[in-house]
């Protein structure tokens, strides 16, 4: 069988494309993309978990993360909508109303 | 053949992750990352974990991505969308990253690591929707109902955020 190490190998290997593509892209559409690959990740190292100790907690704890992922994409984009009525541009370098 | 099979959807994750990164066009960043949640569905099964398959299937590659791809497609954002500035930097922090997980993964020898049980075991316990549903009405009954009041709040904030003239009526 696959040992556990492999899963949790994948899933850093996800979170951390996911880090590295908030940090490096500046289209807030990809931004808000590279966290769902985090949350992703996190999903994955929970259902190997749940899967080595045969705990069910974790299948429940990936159903809420699921539920703050679907509210967080939901808020996101109704802000970049706003954003880009207002700058009509949803590049981040034009968002610095709060960088002095 | 497990491990074939792991090998398969990791490869496929890894890459289509790097894509959605990678891309410069939005809409092919968003197709690979329903490629990338269908293969993590198809990991959630060999782990034994088909509710969670579904879910993911469903919410995730049917109402999430539907909703990315919709927002890409009312925008209609021009392609050329140079890398930040602070690429470098950022690149070099992930690599750091990468470096030191993968030295804590293997760390230890393959001998030491605790191996998986066998599939047949946990099949009747884990992974069944009913044992699932037993424990979220009852254990975790009330972060079931907090996760359902978050999405109440989520879907007023969108609305109200979205809403183009609900602020200027009153002004």
């Amino acid at each position: 069988m696959v040992p556990l190490s492999y899963y949790v190998t994948l899933s850093a290997i996800v979170f951390i494309t996911g880090v590295v593509g908030v940090l490096i892209r500046r289209n807030i559409i990809i931004i808000l993309l590279s966290v769902e690959l985090m949350l992703n990740a996190t999903n994955i190292n929970f259902v190997a978990y749940s899967y080595y100790f045969q705990n069910i907690a974790g299948q429940v704890f990936v159903f809420f993360a699921l539920t703050v992922a679907a509210a967080e994409v939901a808020v996101g984009l109704a802000i970049i909508i706003a954003l880009y009525r207002s700058r009509s541009s949803i590049n981040v370098d034009e968002f610095q109303l709060l960088k002095w | 053949m497990g491990l074939f099979f792991f090998y398969y959807l990791a490869g496929v994750i890894i890459l289509t992750a790097l894509l959605v990164v990678a891309l410069r066009n939005p809409i092919y960043s968003v197709l690979s990352l329903l490629i990338m949640f269908f293969h993590v569905a198809g990991l959630y099964v060999t782990l034994h974990a088909e509710f969670l398959a579904a879910v993911q299937v469903i919410v995730y590659a049917g109402a999430i991505l539907v909703l990315y791809l919709f927002v890409v497609m009312l925008l209609n954002v021009k392609r050329e969308d140079r890398y930040h500035p602070q690429l470098p930097i950022g690149a070099f922090m992930g690599l750091v990253i990468v470096t030191e997980v993968l030295l804590l993964a293997f760390q230890r020898r393959e001998s030491d690591l605790p191996a998986m049980p066998p599939p047949g075991s946990v099949a009747q316990v884990v992974g069944n929707t009913e044992t699932i549903g037993d424990v979220l009405y009852t254990t975790y009954l009330f972060p079931f109902e907090v996760a359902s009041l978050i999405l109440l709040v989520a879907m007023i904030g969108a609305i109200v955020l979205a809403k183009r003239d609900l602020f200027e009526k009153q002004a």
